[in-house]
């Protein structure tokens, strides 16, 4: 027996694939786009992280969920209350009645900071907010729908419910979330400008860097038996279950894991981007997020980065010339991936141009005793 | 968790007593007041025409249906209020009726899924595929008939090697009660031999209750036969007392 890929949760053709990406991510499209391009790239790649959490919850386990930019937007309105609190120190909002809390708290006759505004004066909490808070909120929606074993179109339409409902709530709620408008006039992180030109070309390379951590998380997690025990689970529910596994405990973990990463892009995008609205949270943006990882491929990990970065580039070209048609040309798209390539861009690799390139692929068959890798 | 020891009223060696079982689905009794008890050890065939409500215990017994009376005690343990995978861990394994194996892993990992390690998901994630998993793992495939397809995706196997592979599965999970759905159905009689063979082998220092309609296939392995009709027990004993009862030829031999 050979020991290829036992001691390394990576398969060389998911090296190389990394390899590439990387290289076009850190090198090609830097030094090929302008810095306005560039940003709009940043901006993109946020919506991968999503991607890459809707490749293991929908993929490899089967969960759909409509409603990840609950998480998403979750992550990023931690980041822009941190950023909106230091923004708001009494030398800048002297003009208000009540100087040192937030302009649209002040316009909406609110004289003191609410609490749950308070932690986020500090960065670290901050930090943890972005993840935990998501991912508590996950927790609590996959605990109370999977331990009754809600799941399939129940599932994904609760989760559409929440999205909505999350919307509601904060446009509502304007004295406390800034409302329709969000949380806008964001100015610097820790002291440090993040509106120049040069600030966001450092952001986009933290956010390159964070989101070839989570793809290696997400590979980690692929390749460890509880990735296998999804992909059995989406297969066989009952067969799982009656193996002795808590199947409830699995989908719970991977739809937190989801939320977290999807946290994590929504915070960078606040960051890029400069605000964050109840526009990125509700059901549209959340189905948006489902077609990226469609399109890319939803049983794989760089499939949906490079889904994200297509759609969101047609998206902005198309969008430029033919605003109304957008929508229409997005329905169509999904329709047309679901029907004719169900993997997506993956697939078309996979199907067509990997066996042409035989390094890549992988496919071919090493020694007759190497060790079974992890189903596709 | 608390294991409820009824030792006063049982008698200690059975493995499995079953009492006053008895689940009804909008009034429709499918198990009515039924009672049974299993050795250790033990091979009971359950048998019985359609509908008799032979999948129904077995149902009952793994968890996957919630009794309406009655108790069902496992080496003293009651079941009826575990959830299904407390269940396996305390010792019950099950074969479905259709094969019942996850088609998109290779053999090698349908089986390890069953090896009884890394069963939460900490566990799950740090599990590691040592030499343990591995040598086990390659002797159930070979007692199975699949040492040379552990890397095949299991979706291109044959029927019959899909129900061997589940049957491996239960295997490489080692229940103390191994309960078994029709293991010989829609197999070529080829296969029918092999997996008799195979049953040989694996119902070994275990308790097991077999659904089966093969009668050559039951007489070949039953201890006792119990014969379900209507939810209730018809007859129950030994092969040839069961062949001999007039109630059971009515109802079901005599077809």
């Amino acid at each position: 027996m050979t020991h290829i890929g036992r001691s390394f949760f990576l398969a060389r053709k998911d090296v190389v694939g990394i390899v590439v990406l990387a290289i076009l991510l850190v090198v090609v499209l830097p030094l090929t786009l302008d810095s306005f391009r560039l940003q709009f790239v940043g901006k993109y790649l946020t919506y991968a992280f999503v991607a890459l959490g809707l490749v293991l919850c929908w993929g490899y386990a089967g969960i759909l969920s409509l409603g990840q930019g609950v998480f998403f937007g979750l992550g990023g309105y931690c980041m822009a209350m941190y950023l909106k609190l230091e923004a708001s120190s009494v030398e800048n909002t002297k003009i208000q009645s009540t100087p040192g809390i937030p302009d649209f708290m002040d316009w909406n006759q609110i004289t003191e900071l609410p609490f749950f505004w308070k932690p986020f004066h500090s960065f670290p909490l901050t930090l943890v907010a972005i993840v935990a808070v998501p991912a508590l909120f996950a927790f609590i929606i996959g605990f109370a729908m999977f331990k009754r074993r809600v799941g399939g179109v129940y599932f994904a339409i609760i989760t559409q419910a929440i999205a909505a409902v999350l919307t509601i709530l904060i446009v509502g709620q304007q004295g406390y979330t800034g409302g329709i408008n969000g949380i806008t006039d964001l100015r610097t992180l820790h002291g440090w400008d993040i509106r120049t030109d040069a600030a966001k070309t450092v952001l986009y390379f933290v956010c390159v860097a964070l989101l070839f951590a989570c793809i290696l998380l997400a590979y980690y997690v692929k390749s460890s038996k509880l990735g296998r025990i999804l992909v059995a689970m989406r297969d066989k529910e009952d067969r799982v279950r009656f193996s002795g596994y808590d199947v409830a405990n699995f989908k719970v973990f991977v739809f937190c894991l989801a939320a977290a990463l999807s946290a994590i892009g929504g915070a960078m995008f606040t960051l890029q981007v400069g605000f964050m609205s109840p526009s990125f949270v509700g059901i549209v943006p959340s189905i948006e997020m489902v077609i990226y990882c469609a399109v890319g491929g939803r049983l794989s990990i760089l499939g949906a980065v490079y889904g994200t970065l297509l759609v969101n580039w047609a998206k902005t070209s198309f969008s430029e010339s033919f605003p109304e048609l957008w929508l229409l040309g997005l329905g169509g798209l999904f329709i047309a991936v679901v029907l004719a390539f169900p993997n997506g861009l993956a697939g078309i690799w996979q199907t067509y141009v990997a066996p042409r390139l035989g390094f890549l692929s992988g496919t071919k068959p090493t020694d007759p005793g190497a060790a079974p890798v992890a189903a596709e | 968790m608390s294991a409820h020891v009824i030792s006063d009223q049982m008698n200690p060696d059975f493995a499995l007593a079953v009492e006053g079982l008895t689940v009804s689905f909008d009034g429709f009794k499918a198990v009515d007041d039924l009672s049974f008890y299993v050795d250790q050890n033990e091979i009971r065939v359950i048998i019985g025409p359609n509908g008799a409500g032979k999948t129904t215990v077995l149902d009952l017994i793994c968890g996957r249906t919630r009794a309406t009376f009655g108790s069902i005690r496992f080496k003293g343990r009651e079941l009826t209020r575990l959830k299904e995978h407390d269940i396996v861990l305390a010792g019950v394994g099950r074969k479905f009726q259709t094969p019942s194996i996850y088609d998109d892993l290779t053999v090698f990992e349908n089986l390890e899924i069953s090896y009884p390690k890394g069963r939460n998901v900490l566990g799950a994630l740090t599990f590691r595929r040592d030499a343990a998993v591995r040598e086990r793992v390659e002797e159930v495939a070979s007692t199975i008939f699949l040492a040379d397809r552990l890397n095949e995706r299991a979706e291109y196997l044959s029927h019959g090697q899909k129900q061997w592979l589940e049957i491996g599965m239960l295997l490489i999970q080692d229940p103390e009660l191994l309960m078994l759905d029709e293991p010989v159905a829609g197999m070529s009689v080829s296969e029918r031999k092999k997996t008799a063979e195979l049953l040989h082998t694996i119902i070994r220092d275990r308790s097991v209750i077999v659904i089966e309609h093969d009668m050559k296939f039951v007489e070949d392995i039953a201890h006792k036969v119990t014969v379900l009709h209507q939810g209730k027990i018809l007859s129950e004993g030994p092969m040839a007392k069961v062949q001999a009862d007039p109630k059971v030829i009515e109802v079901y031999l005599g077809h």
